[in-house]
């Protein structure tokens, strides 16, 4: 075997190292049922959560309440079967958190409540009237 | 503005018919380019030939005269205010200064493509006027390309198939919001302001370093077209010397546009460091890897026609890696993956492809003509320096592999959904944790590969001879790594290689650098960037590895029971004029500060009185540049907090800025850095009084004293110097039976002296009150009563907590060894692109090229 052989073979082989090393680090997204499922089953790993913030008939978020200081809020998410459960972020608001129309809450359950590390939004468009007020 | 002034302002049809008519003229003229120069291409007879080259170049410069006349009219939108325009009011008002409106130019999709097709129409000009031989097949890939992303602002729907071809940057706010009630009434409705520009790209870092960056990303399309149209011509080996200056000036380019967007990121945004491996940033970041390893392919393929084949793959690898990562960061598959959101213009099927077409054509007139490249066959020895570099050019080619896998997890879930299958993958949790723990010894290696590789490329050596060589700089090298690993108390094994590996390279291409400046210095641009990239490392290392929080409350006191252990931990609470230590400075919090508009600087937010426009406040005091009771305009939304740093005798300031922003949802804050020589210390503001929150005042507590005897009110000596009978009171019209008393009551604070004058009011034999507000102290005096029999009077003192405001602080130990590196870096890059230009050019005089 011609030395250049065995170079495209370890070039290869590390590639697919690579691959597979990601799927192993990679998080899922998941319901909040599975999500608790995993939990409780001793799986102390970081999922991510798909769903939207609960509204009220008139569309406004209702179900945030901010801790003292601002440093700290929960909000109610409702994940993409439709189960509502109470989030906590150990952090403040992030900006746009209400007008998005998606959340995306990568974190894992302690206990009964789901602690989220990071929180993801969608918004329509950044920055970005959907209607004009006069 | 009052109402009638509404009525008489005109909708602005003409500027944005004529934005219209250009997008489409540049759409088409590409397209004459491009057909032109194929043509031409082609011709064998001269004659034939010449004829539609002036033709290509005819439409290739009515094209850029299209592109230019675009971002003529979209700016006059844009500095006009003429929000009759989405553009014009999705990103800007008429507040913003000059300088932010040109970021609002390619603040939308549609602007910032623009800003990428007048790059790339520049940069076409000069290559028609810097080649001969190549200008025709170049610049049919180029003005191919400019068609593609012409097309992505065309919005156009086409007809039959009812497909909407790009999004047009000059389509009304009616357009654009057809279910708006306002224009069902009103279509003619123009609104008073736009909506403004997203506060933190509000900063002059978003001026420049979009520019930077689309430069950057439409540089990598010339060494691709040179490649091309080698490929095509067959002239398989004469491609590489006009692409190589190109592609050292893209790698300078797009490097520093990415390292723009990193330090953007640091002064601003508060995540606390310069890179996040965000999908957004590894989108840019693996494409420069790749072009990096294939500026060292061309190089070794220069000097020893080996590697040719490599450099082939290695250029259209980041041509189309641009592309894929253009489709990823605005096709919306991002959606669920990053922080960025992006607007999802519904283009992901013209992004796609677009992506396509350039990856599938490249990839077959490659495989036409592969069998017919020349290849080197002899072996590579293990002691030359093809060997080296190749390997070298494979790290980081793997290096950008392991990014680019993760960040195209939301790809492959998309991919897996259309053959109807599931994917449930997301990217890693913990994305700085998962990448740094790989990329930490792919840098390890290419540190190591870069000093080796240098000794090898500038001098034959066996076996015997490296020893020799290395000898020195592996002793200099491992003895500056203990100092600095003494110094720095760094344990971490990984940590230990990453700086041996980082100081070995600079101290070997240092020796190199040496020898070769005594020769000549134009061949010293591999060395010079070679050093750069070692203080990188080594910068990056300390800055990110042993960033440390250094605001550790040490006042022993649970802030708040709610926000957990780690805010109450790693946050410092100040008091205004309470100073606390930290990391050996002594630090106090002086004032809270609003900025000026006229650029004289900051005012003093308790010298002003608001008023109801956030933007304007009335001066209480003389300043400078101002006098009492003027009007003046500041940036309302944003309070910055003056913290005064004090170490030695030497004092420094820092001011944090928080934005009250409701619409967003809360408070945004974005650091302040105190910058010394051995590290930063990085500041911002965690936690603020909210400004609309109701102050809780204790109950009043009611004191009988006489003038000029001192009290505590809130900890502070007070006294009452003063009360003496007025004939006017602010705010009230006294009658003739009025009586008016004015209290003026000093108060000594920590920094300076308080004045607070309350009002007792007698009228019709009814009492009144007037309290005066110390707010800096927390103090609110009310005169009670008077008592004319004993001179005395009863003074109500209420009280709340202190103006406060916490904060967090982090050290970024060696961070100016980074930013020096990177500068470092990008000398070495251009002193390397005028070398290889100077073959270029010195090839082109003999009529080669």
């Amino acid at each position: 075997m011609k030395k250049s052989h065995i170079f495209i073979i370890l070039v290869i082989a590390m590639a697919i190292a690579i691959v597979i090393s990601t799927g192993n680090d990679a998080s899922t997204y998941v319901s909040f049922n599975d999500a608790y499922q995993m939990a409780s089953n001793g799986n102390t790993s970081q999922i991510h959560v798909v769903g939207e913030l609960k509204k009220d008939a008139l569309g406004n978020v209702v179900g945030i309440y901010e801790g003292a200081d601002k440093v700290s809020f929960t909000f109610i998410m409702i994940d993409e079967q439709q189960k509502e459960q109470i989030v906590q972020y150990n952090e403040p608001m992030p900006a746009d958190f209400t007008k998005s129309e998606k959340v995306v809450v990568i974190g894992s359950y302690q206990g009964d409540n789901f602690i989220a590390d990071k929180i993801l939004l969608k918004c329509p468009s950044k920055y970005q009237e959907e209607t004009v007020t006069v | 503005m009052t109402g009638l002034l509404i009525g008489i302002r005109h909708m602005h049809y003409f500027i944005g018919n004529l934005g219209h008519f250009l997008v489409i003229l540049s759409f088409v003229t590409s397209l004459a380019a491009f057909f032109s120069y194929f043509k031409a291409t082609g011709k064998e007879d001269i004659q034939e030939k010449e004829a539609w080259l002036l033709n290509g170049k005819i439409s290739f410069y009515l094209h850029a005269l299209a592109v230019l006349g675009i971002s003529v009219t979209l700016f006059v939108i844009i500095a006009n205010h003429y929000f009759e325009y989405h553009y014009a009011y999705s990103y800007s008002d008429k507040k913003l200064p000059t300088h932010y409106l040109i970021s609002t130019f390619w603040n939308g999709q549609e602007g910032s493509f623009l800003l990428w097709m007048f790059w790339q129409a520049v940069l076409g000009i000069i290559l028609i006027h810097t080649n001969k031989f190549w200008q025709a097949p170049v610049m049919t890939i180029f003005s191919l390309v400019q068609a593609f992303l012409a097309s992505m602002i065309l919005g156009i729907v086409l007809p039959i198939i009812d497909f909407k071809l790009g999004s047009s940057p000059f389509i009304l706010l009616r357009e654009s919001m057809a279910d708006a009630p306002i224009f069902k009434m009103n279509p003619e409705f123009i609104p008073e302001d736009g909506n403004g520009l997203n506060p933190l790209l509000q900063n002059y870092w978003m001026v420049i370093h979009p520019p930077t960056l689309f430069l950057g990303f439409a540089t990598t399309l010339i060494p691709f077209s040179f490649c091309m149209a080698g490929l095509w011509l067959k002239k398989y080996r004469d491609w590489v010397r006009p692409a190589l200056p190109w592609a050292l000036f893209s790698g300078a380019v797009l490097g520093l546009g990415i390292l723009m967007g990193g330090y953007w990121a640091y002064e601003t945004l508060n995540f606390g460091g310069y890179w996040n491996w965000d999908p957004v940033e590894n989108a840019v970041y693996v494409p420069w890897l790749v072009l990096v390893a294939s500026i060292h392919t061309m190089i070794t393929y220069k000097n020893s026609e080996t590697a040719l084949k490599a450099s082939i793959i290695l250029v259209i690898s980041t041509f189309v890696l641009i592309l894929y990562s253009t489709f990823l960061t605005r096709s919306g598959i991002l959606g669920d993956a990053s922080v960025h959101s992006f607007t999802d213009l519904g283009m992901s099927g013209q992004l796609l492809m677009y992506l396509l077409v350039f990856l599938i054509g490249a990839v077959i007139l490659s495989a036409l003509r592969w069998k017919e490249i020349p290849t080197s066959e002899k072996e590579a020895s293990v002691y030359s320096r093809e060997f080296w570099i190749f390997l070298g050019a494979t790290t980081l080619c793997l290096m950008g592999f392991q990014v680019l896998v993760p960040t195209s997890i939301p790809v492959w879930n998309k991919f897996v959904t259309l053959f109807g299958g599931s994917s449930n993958m997301a990217p890693p949790a913990d994305q700085v944790g998962f990448y740094s723990k790989f990329q930490l010894w792919f840098a390890i290696a290419i540190g190591l590969l870069s000093a080796v590789g240098q000794f090898f490329w500038w001098k034959k050596i066996d076996k015997h001879e490296l020893k020799k060589e290395l000898q020195l700089p592996v002793l200099i090298a491992l003895l500056l790594s203990v100092i600095i690993i003494t110094i720095g108390q760094v344990t971490k094994p990984a940590y230990l290689l990453l700086i041996i590996a980082g100081v070995f390279t600079i101290v070997g291409n240092s020796k190199i650098l040496l020898s070769v400046v005594k020769n000549n210095p134009a061949l010293s641009g591999g060395a010079v960037a070679h050093i750069g990239m070692g203080m990188m490392l080594i910068g990056i290392l300390f800055s990110s590895g042993y960033s440390k929080v250094v605001s550790i409350n040490n006042t022993g006191l649970l802030y708040s029971r709610d926000a957990g252990e780690e805010f109450n931990r790693d946050n410092l609470l100040l008091f205004l004029h309470e100073p606390r230590t930290m990391a050996g400075y002594d630090i106090e919090y002086i004032s809270q500060k609003l900025e000026l508009r006229n650029g004289n600087g900051f005012i003093n937010k308790y010298d002003v009185q608001l008023t109801p426009d956030e933007n304007k406040v009335i001066a209480l005091k003389n300043g400078n540049g101002y006098k009492a009771k003027d009007t003046l305009s500041v940036y309302g939304e944003n309070t910055y907090y003056e913290i005064e740093f004090r170490k030695d005798g030497n004092t420094y300031k820092l001011y944090p800025r928080a934005q009250v922003n409701p619409d967003m949802g809360g408070i945004l804050s974005s650091p302040d850095i105190h910058r010394t020589l051995t590290a930063d210390f990085y500041t911002y503001t965690s936690s603020i009084m909210k400004p609309d929150e109701e102050k809780e005042w204790s109950e009043m507590q009611e004191l009988r004293t006489v003038s000029n005897k001192e009290f505590f009110a809130n900890d502070y000596v007070s006294t009452v110097t003063q009360v003496t009978r007025v004939e006017e009171v602010p705010g009230t019209i006294l009658t003739k039976d009025d009586v008016a008393v004015k209290a003026t009551i000093q108060v000594k604070g920590a920094r300076e002296e308080y004045t607070a004058e309350p009002y007792f009011l007698i009228r019709d034999k009814m009492v009144g009150r007037i309290s005066a507000e110390i707010p800096q102290l927390g103090i609110l005096f009310t005169l009670v009563n008077i008592h004319p029999e004993t001179n005395e009077f009863t003074v109500g003192i209420n009280t709340r907590q202190k103006d406060w405001v916490v904060i967090k602080s982090l050290e970024k130990p060696m961070i100016n060894v980074l930013w020096i590196g990177t500068l470092v870096l990008m000398a070495g890059f251009t002193i390397a692109m005028l070398r290889r230009y100077r073959e270029f050019k010195l090839m082109k005089e003999k009529g080669q090229e």
